[in-house]
């Protein structure tokens, strides 16, 4: 690993991804931000921490970094009496709202940010209290101050008027606030205000003990609770120097898949209905429900909550299971393509679809668009086939992408990326790896370091984990869940400019972004 | 428009109507749909709110919608306001950033109304529990009329509270405080 301009001493953590990590000054952060944008690299995540255990009064900002070669995870430490660092949004817009973000649970500052308007913070505790600060008392609620009046920035002219939509939303959705400013119907900027959902989970952490806090990563946000289930056991097994079977490895990868399936079938059928064809809806949700009630069968669990545990998975999958699955795989094949041809054939979805919410390649790679919306703008961005790690090393994912960017192109590659997804569960029921489906993971005596890294259906979700060693009973000091949904929603605000307000629905949920997994 | 009707054809009314999987369900759909009739003798109006829920809640009511359970069919539905709602569905630990819109929401539903909280978290704040950023269960806020465990729970599990939460009937009450 090595970023251009810089001598960095990087250490490679034990992760089945190439993840390295090295601490860095004021300047090298700079260097390292511009260097990375220069060769085309992204901004994964940006966090803080209170380092207080580990070092004199001390605070850190984190950023992740993915390169060609893999990540790079770089820790700049902040003074104690004015913790503040160099701001990165002139190289990573997607910065923003992630530093505004750290600014609100620990006070720590971005220089030269021009945006500082309190993100996640909406009143409900204390001004002068920083939630992940360490001597925060844990369950300190406060007095909650008078509820703050978002300065959203206005759009003025004549006919201009807004629309302000939200927390609580019409459908059975999550809640957010959308600040749409139209003329007529058309939409001609929309400010989100997310962090309703905001729920302590990176305090909570610090809570739990670190072979029970999987539970806690897998209700990040439900609908990728395997993805974050698994990130956070990679960075947990990192932590703790141990590997997994090569049969936890590929039953893991089939969850994975799986959750990638159940996603796509219900966000499929969702559009169609979005668009007024209801058939769609009924067709795809009925599959969605088979699907959910095999997961029931094999794991346990429809969702599949709770299934990949730290050394591996909850559950084993025999003969009988195995033959079940691919079963349905073979039946979703069927059902699905035939569906597509409905889809695709039909001219009054299309005419919804195509040319609607359209995000260039250019401003997809300039804003950081990441994960399933990335690869409809163009950008073969996935980690399945980037960085392969058992098993997709031998599985030749190929990355699914199309080159529209509008919704046409979201629905397109959730069809081919579900078509890959029941060859992948084929596959890895084909070979199934003999061996046990779970190992002891024993925590390491020191203090120590983790990541984890994993392509969920949304886009890459990360894992940053810090433990304590023996001496301090092991304890969580920090764990940062990073969602896609921090890059991909401020490129929503995007992808609606210059379309019709009746046509935002049917672009947000082309994007389907999770409130709760950004909100934290 | 021939595919359509084909798969249409194809597919038949899966309401229920599976064996392998749907007998118990079929028994459960008709009792609900007489005890619904029986004690409303007409629609029943939902309204759901997440105040603050992984999502995970989210996706299970959103599969009451799908052909198995036909919820429409047996004369329940998810309104747009809760002006026009009977009940209202609520899923989360209650979160604080969310306190005061689902105290509104319920202020603008009209008496009488019942609440039902979804979820271990709806229950006491579940994994979340209750801390700086979060109220624990949904009681904590309203007044709940009936919670439906699990994690998430299943779709008949929610149906089933939905339709307890209807039996029990509750008359009208005045609102709770909340803060402005």
């Amino acid at each position: 690993m090595r970023i251009p301009g810089l001598e960095l001493e990087f250490d490679r953590l034990p992760a089945p991804l190439p993840i390295w990590r090295a601490r860095v000054d004021a300047d090298a952060w700079q260097v390292a931000a511009r260097a990375v944008a220069a060769g085309g690299g992204r901004l994964v995540a940006l966090w803080g921490a209170d380092t207080g255990w580990r070092e004199a009064g001390g605070f850190v900002v984190c950023a992740a970094y993915a390169l060609a070669d893999g990540l790079a995870w770089l820790e700049l430490p902040l003074a104690a009496d004015a913790p503040a660092y160099p701001d990165l949004s002139a190289q990573f817009p997607c910065a923003v709202r992630m530093q505004r973000a750290a600014a609100d649970l620990l006070g720590i500052v971005a220089i030269g940010a021009r945006d500082t308007r309190p993100w996640l913070d909406h009143g409900a505790w204390p001004a002068d209290r920083f939630p992940l600060h360490e001597q925060e008392p844990e369950d300190a609620a406060g007095e909650r101050r008078k509820v703050i009046d978002y300065p959203f920035v206005r759009v003025a002219g004549d006919g201009v008027h807004e629309i302000p939509v939200g927390p609580v939303h019409a459908g059975i959705i999550e809640p957010g606030h959308f600040r749409f400013s139209v003329v007529g119907e058309k939409v001609l900027r929309l400010e989100q205000r997310l962090g309703y959902t905001h729920k302590g989970i990176e305090k909570r952490f610090t809570q739990l003990a670190p072979l029970d806090a999987h539970r806690l990563a897998g209700r990040v946000s439900g609908d990728s609770t395997v993805a974050y289930a698994w990130a956070y056991c990679m960075a947990l097994e990192a932590a703790a120097g141990c590997a997994i079977t090569p049969r936890a490895g590929s039953l893991r990868a089939l969850l994975l898949e799986r959750e990638r399936v159940a996603n796509h079938l219900g966000d499929l059928g969702a559009l169609g209905n979005d668009a007024a064809l209801t058939f769609g809806l009924a067709q795809f949700s009925r599959l969605r429900e088979d699907w959910l009630r095999v997961s029931k069968e094999v794991f346990g669990h429809r969702l599949m909550m709770d299934s990949v545990v730290p050394g591996g998975t909850a559950c084993d999958v025999d003969g009988a299971a195995a033959q079940r699955m691919r079963d349905q795989c073979e039946a979703a094949l069927i059902e699905v393509s035939e569906l597509r041809s409905i889809y695709d054939e039909h001219a009054g979805l299309q005419d919804r679809f195509m040319g609607t919410g359209h995000v260039s390649a250019e401003l997809a790679a300039e804003l950081g668009l990441t994960g399933l919306a990335a690869r409809a703008s163009g950008l073969a961005i996935d980690l399945r086939s980037d960085h392969p790690w058992p098993p997709y090393d031998t599985l030749s994912v190929t990355a699914a992408t199309h080159r529209a960017g509008d919704v046409a192109a979201r629905v397109a590659v959730r069809f081919v990326e579900l078509f890959e997804s029941l060859r992948l569960i084929r596959d890895l029921l084909a070979a199934l790896p003999p061996g046990e489906h779970r190992s002891a993971v024993s925590l390491p005596a020191g203090a120590t370091f983790g990541a984890g890294w994993v392509e969920g259906w949304r886009g890459e979700v990360f894992v940053a984990l810090e433990l304590d060693g023996d001496a301090d009973g092991h304890r969580i000091r920090r764990c940062h869940c990073h969602d896609p949904s921090w890059q991909n929603w401020p490129v929503l605000e995007h992808a609606v400019i210059g379309n019709i307000v009746p046509d935002f629905p049917l672009i947000n949920k082309s994007f389907n972004l999770s409130y709760s997994g950004h909100d934290l | 428009m021939w595919k359509i009707l084909r798969q249409i054809g194809r597919t038949g009314i899966r309401s229920e109507a599976v064996p392998a999987y749907d007998d118990a369900l079929r028994v459960e759909a008709e009792r609900i749909q007489r005890d619904l009739l029986a004690t409303l003798g007409r629609a029943l109006a939902i309204r759901h709110v997440d105040a603050g829920s992984c999502n995970g809640c989210e996706l299970e009511i959103h599969a009451l919608d799908n052909p198995y359970y036909n919820l429409e069919g047996l004369g329940i539905r998810f309104v747009a306001s809760p002006r026009h709602a009977d009940l209202l569905l609520v899923t989360g630990p209650v979160s604080r950033n969310m306190e005061l819109a689902l105290g509104r929401t319920y202020e603008a539903t009209p008496a009488p109304k019942l609440v039902v909280a979804v979820g271990d978290c709806g229950r006491d704040g579940g994994i979340f529990g209750t801390c700086y950023a979060t109220c624990g269960g949904v009681a904590s806020v309203l007044p709940v009329d009936i919670v439906v465990p699990g994690c998430p729970p299943a779709p008949i599990e929610i149906l089933r509270g939905i339709l307890t939460a209807v039996r029990r009937g509750r008359p009208a009450q005045s609102a709770p405080q909340h803060p402005t």
